[in-house]
Order: C-alpha cells, then sequence, then structure tokens
C-alpha cells in the first residue's frame, strides 16, 4: 500500500475521495439520515397525529386518508412509522457510547499494562461470549426491571468486554511501535501514554467498531422491545408494534408490514454505512 | 507427516480445560447475575406491594438469605450433578424442562443447520467463482443485509409470505399431540427459516473467503498444472480446504442460535429453550433462568469443543501444531 509514503493531508483527503464515490456509504448515510430526520421532527413530518385514537376507523386498510391504514385503536399507522424512529435511534446510540467509551478505555488499560489483569479479563470476555448477547441482556433485565435506562446500561456494559476486545489487539499493535518506549523514556505516565499517544492511533478502528455496535445495538433494542424488555409502551416504536399487532397478522397485514420494513432498512443502513466506512479507513 | 497421536491428545485436553474454565467463569456471572442483580430476590419476585414479612419468609425458604459463597457452592455442586434447583413458578425440579426445552430446541436449530450449511457453502463458493463481478458483489451484500435483519421482522415478512398469501406451511410449531416426525419437520420449517436467513451470510461469506484463498493456493496451480479436470480440482483441493473455515464459524454460530431462539421460539408458540429462558425472565422465576442461561453457555462449550475435534480429524497441521 502507498500509505507509508503519503502525508497525513493527503490520505486524509483521498479517504473523503473514497467516501464520496463509495455507493455503499452514501446509500446508508441517507437511509439513516432519512430516519433521523424522522426521530428529530417527526411530531412536525407526521400527517396526523400518531397517538390520537380513532374507534371508528380502527384497522382500515391503506387509502388516501390513511397511505398505511389504521391500527386496533384507529392510529394512522404512517404517522406511527415516522415517530417510531425515536426511541431507537436515542437508546441504541446511547447504548453504543456508553459501550464504546468504557470498552475503549478498559481495552487501552488491558492492552497497554497486560499482566495478570489482561488475563483475568480476557478470560471473562471470552465466558460472556459464550452467551448470545439477547440472553445476557434478558437476564440482566429481568434482574434490574425494564426502562429505557437499564436498556442503555445494560447493552452498554454487554458491549463494553467486546469493544475492549477489539481495542486491546489493536493497543497491542501499536505497544511494539518506537513512540510508545519513546513517551516511556521521556517520563510520561501509563494514563498519558494510553490516552495521548495510543488513543489517537486506535480512533480509526474504534470508529468502525462503534459502526458496527451500533447496527448490534439497533437489532438488540428492536428485539428486546419486541419481546417486551426495551422500549416501553406508549412509545410508537416499530418493535413494540408488531409484538401488538402480530397476532392479527392473517388479516390487518398492513398492520406489522411498515413497522417491519422501518426496522430491516435502519438496521440495513447502519449495516451500509459500517461496510463503507471499513473500506474508507482501509484507503 | 508422522500422526503424533500424544500431540492430539493434549491438544484437544488443552481446548477441554480452556471450555472448562470458561464454563466456570460463565457459573459465576450467571450466578451473580441471578441472585446479587435483583438485590433482594423476594422482593423482586413477590412485588413492591408484598408484606416485609413475606418476603424474608420467601428469601429463607429458598435460600437466598445465607452467604453467597455457601449459595454459589450449593448451586454449582449440585448443578454438575444434574440438580438444577426448583422453580419458584413450577414449585418443581427445574431440570426435566430444561431437558425437554433443549430437546425441542436442538431440533429446531438442527433442522436450520441442515438447510443452510449447504445452502451457505453452495453461495460462497458460486460467489467465489465469480470474485469481483457484480453477482459476486450482490451475493455478499445480500447476505450481509439478511443477517443484520432481527429474527422477528424476517419471520414476520416469513409468515406472511408463507403462511398467510401462499398458506403453504403452519404458522405456529404447535404440531398435534403424538405427530409423526414427518409432521414436526412440517411444522419447524417456517420457524427454522429466519435462522436460515440469518445465518446464510456468515456461512456464505466464510465459505467464500475459503475458496478465493484455495483457489489462489500453489496446489491448486499444481493440480490444475498436472492436468486433472475442474472439477476433480474443485472437489478434491479446494472444497476440503474451503470447508475447515466454515466448520468453525458453523460452531460459534451455535451459541449465537440461542438468542435467535428466545425471539422465534416465543413467536411461534415453541416450548424450546429460548422460549424457557423468556418465560422464566418474565415471571422472575431464577433458578429456571440461570439453568437455562448456563445450558446455553454449556451446549455452546460443548459446540467449540466438538468443532477443535472436527477440524483435528480434517486438518493434519492442527493434529501437531497450537
Amino acid at each position: 500500500m502507498s500509505e507509508g509514503t503519503a502525508a497525513p493531508r493527503s490520505l486524509a483527503r483521498e479517504r473523503w475521495r473514497v467516501a464520496l464515490r463509495s455507493a455503499t456509504l452514501l446509500t446508508g448515510l441517507a437511509i439513516l439520515g432519512f430516519w433521523v430526520v424522522c426521530a428529530l421532527f417527526g411530531a412536525r413530518i407526521a400527517p396526523q397525529d400518531p397517538y390520537a385514537d380513532n374507534l371508528l376507523a380502527t384497522l382500515a386498510p391503506p387509502s388516501a386518508a390513511h397511505l398505511f391504514g389504521t391500527d386496533q385503536l384507529g392510529r394512522d399507522i404512517l404517522s406511527r412509522v415516522i415517530i417510531g424512529a425515536r426511541d431507537i435511534l436515542i437508546v441504541a446510540p446511547l447504548a453504543t457510547l456508553l459501550g464504546t467509551v468504557l470498552g475503549t478505555s478498559l481495552g487501552l488499560a488491558i492492552g497497554y499494562l497486560r499482566g495478570p489483569l489482561d488475563d483475568l479479563v480476557s478470560r471473562v470476555i471470552e465466558a460472556v461470549q459464550a452467551l448470545p448477547l439477547v440472553i445476557v441482556a434478558l437476564m440482566a433485565l429481568a434482574a434490574v426491571g425494564t426502562s429505557n435506562d437499564t436498556v442503555v446500561l445494560v447493552i452498554g456494559f454487554v458491549f463494553t468486554p467486546l469493544i475492549a476486545r477489539t481495542v486491546r489487539s489493536a493497543v497491542l499493535v501499536e505497544s511494539d511501535l518506537d513512540y510508545v518506549p519513546a513517551a516511556r523514556l521521556r517520563g510520561d505516565g501509563a494514563l498519558a501514554i494510553m490516552f495521548i499517544e495510543i488513543l489517537p492511533n486506535v480512533l480509526p478502528i474504534v470508529a468502525v467498531e462503534m459502526t458496527v455496535r451500533l447496527g448490534y445495538a439497533i437489532f438488540f433494542v428492536a428485539s428486546l422491545s419486541f419481546i417486551g424488555f426495551g422500549i416501553q409502551p406508549p412509545s410508537a416504536d416499530w418493535g413494540i408494534a408488531i409484538a401488538e399487532n402480530y397476532s392479527l397478522i392473517g388479516s390487518y397485514w398492513w398492520t406489522v408490514v411498515f413497522d417491519a420494513g422501518a426496522t430491516a432498512s435502519l438496521v440495513i443502513g447502519v449495516n451500509l454505512v459500517t461496510d463503507g466506512l471499513a473500506s474508507v479507513f482501509e484507503t | 507427516m508422522r500422526l503424533d497421536r500424544s500431540a492430539v491428545a493434549r491438544f484437544l485436553a488443552k481446548r477441554a480445560l480452556l471450555s472448562l474454565a470458561t464454563l466456570a467463569i460463565l457459573s459465576v456471572i450467571v450466578f451473580l447475575g441471578g441472585q446479587l442483580l435483583p438485590g433482594d430476590v423476594g422482593r423482586a419476585v413477590l412485588g413492591p406491594l408484598a408484606d416485609a414479612r413475606a418476603v424474608a419468609l420467601f428469601n429463607h425458604q429458598v435460600g437466598v438469605d445465607r452467604p453467597l459463597l455457601v449459595q454459589y457452592w450449593e448451586w454449582i455442586s449440585h448443578f454438575v450433578l444434574g440438580d438444577m434447583g426448583t422453580s419458584f413458578t413450577f414449585r418443581a425440579p427445574v431440570a426435566p424442562f430444561v431437558g425437554a426445552a433443549l430437546v425441542n430446541s436442538l431440533k429446531l436449530a438442527g433442522l436450520a443447520f441442515v438447510l443452510v450449511v449447504p445452502l451457505g457453502i453452495a453461495g460462497g463458493v458460486w460467489a467465489a467463482l465469480r470474485v469481483g463481478r457484480f453477482s459476486d458483489r450482490a451475493l455478499v451484500l445480500l447476505g450481509q443485509s439478511l443477517g443484520v435483519v432481527p429474527e422477528f421482522i424476517s419471520s414476520i415478512v416469513l409468515i406472511l409470505i408463507f403462511g398467510v398469501w401462499l398458506r403453504w406451511l403452519p404458522m405456529s410449531a404447535d404440531w398435534p399431540e403424538g405427530a409423526g416426525w414427518l409432521t414436526q419437520v412440517r411444522y419447524l420449517i417456517l420457524p427454522s427459516l429466519p435462522l436460515v436467513l440469518v445465518f446464510f451470510g456468515y456461512v456464505a461469506r466464510v465459505a467464500r473467503v475459503g475458496t478465493i484463498e484455495a483457489l489462489d493456493a500453489d496446489y491448486t496451480r499444481t493440480a490444475i498444472l498436472k492436468g486433472l479436470t475442474m472439477s476433480q480440482v474443485m472437489r478434491r483441493h479446494v472444497l476440503r480446504n474451503a470447508l475447515l473455515p466454515t466448520i468453525t464459524v458453523v460452531a460459534s454460530l451455535l451459541g449465537y442460535l440461542a438468542g435467535g431462539l428466545v425471539v422465534i421460539e416465543t413467536l411461534f408458540h415453541y416450548r424450546g429453550i429460548g422460549a424457557l429462558i423468556y418465560a422464566a425472565a418474565r415471571a422472575k422465576d431464577f433458578p429456571m433462568l440461570e439453568a437455562g442461561v448456563l445450558t446455553v453457555g454449556a451446549v455452546y462449550a460443548l459446540a467449540s469443543v466438538l468443532a477443535d475435534l472436527l477440524s483435528a480429524a480434517l486438518n493434519p497441521r492442527l493434529r501437531v501444531g497450537a
């Protein structure tokens, strides 16, 4: 690769060039951007009040008045799908952020300090990985009770060891480079070396890992909400809407199809962004 | 190369011991999750309105008022002998519930694997033979996208298509009492398809990379140059080498699979281990929850040891190295 000879500024420019040309990244960003706009301005975009019952027009099929039809309480599904982006796009990114901050710190610590702490933490990480995340989250949420806050905390904590593992292996590579012993000889403390010297160099890896985790977080929050352990009613969240309506699927398909499509498009959009970013950073 | 039997044994023993250590740590985590996290177990089970004396009595009856270390030892020493404790909900031993649920889940998971492994390998090899072309890129992207869509979403779509519109398959996994295995399979196809969709991309990706590497390798070039037909080269040299990493990934998926089972079994009314864990979490039945979760961990550990065994059996380099 030509990376070694390129000056930092032209590398950054090269990355931008690749980013702007990547159809994957741009498509993903467009989808994600669409839902972020819905989450931020949903109340103003929604054609009707997403929470208003209309018991005279329950379970109405899609029509000009209700493009996506109405649900059991006669609420406009289009409006609810738009506003439904809100909670998941608050909870999942917060959980990802928490996991990234904690996981990066832990990964820096065990990767730089090594020793028995590293061995112990690595074993625990392996043990946690033997369990599917949904099950770990389910168990923790059953114990501490479900609310948006506990979902953020539980997913954040579950992500911590996974992100730490990725950061740790990146830190191991960095620790072998000359600048780390140089900093040590200069008399820098361990904390300064970890956060001032090593962290900036592993940031691209952290960034890619973070978008990967964001995809998983959305997957988990949606799944947990669907089984009643995630976002709670009366939120218009898509997972909740599907859980409430899927017994009607035989006759009233529109009560679940649009929420399902919205969830699928969001996770696929984030995945496209992840994929695109990874190829940009490989440049 | 001479086959060194003691090296094989040592390698496998080391792997098995590592799995045991992982399981031991896991049991501590699961125990702490079930006993410590709720704070007051009796309060969590009986609810905020329960009388303080009733809570204390409950805690005493189920033994959570004893020191943690005593409780852990009591729990784990019985657990390894097959006594998984007593359910809060059913006031009966947990083990028979877990056993029956595990058998059901293994049926579902087995069917999913029977479907996804050949499909994934075929897809991966197909893409590898077209590497860099549009069809290769499209298949990889499709597999990847299917892999990130939550199982309940793909389940809903599949139920709509095959259950509601085409009416080909039953919409729930609740087969009639005493149904033969063929009927059972018919009822299990729809619930297994979301798992197939999620895993297809993973299996295909690993098989694709393995095939590309094997196609690129010197031994493949030699095989072509010495005049073997393309199908002989594929069978003897390429596929055999491409399958190795696939086996490892399939075993690691087995652990991940249980997470999907929670959602799918609940959705399709299927009494497997995922539905058991879900119901136990709902009812705050901590002994049942701990037993279910630790069983899932044990199955995963067993699967990774089996994967090591299988890799060792197929790959002579692993038999002596590592």
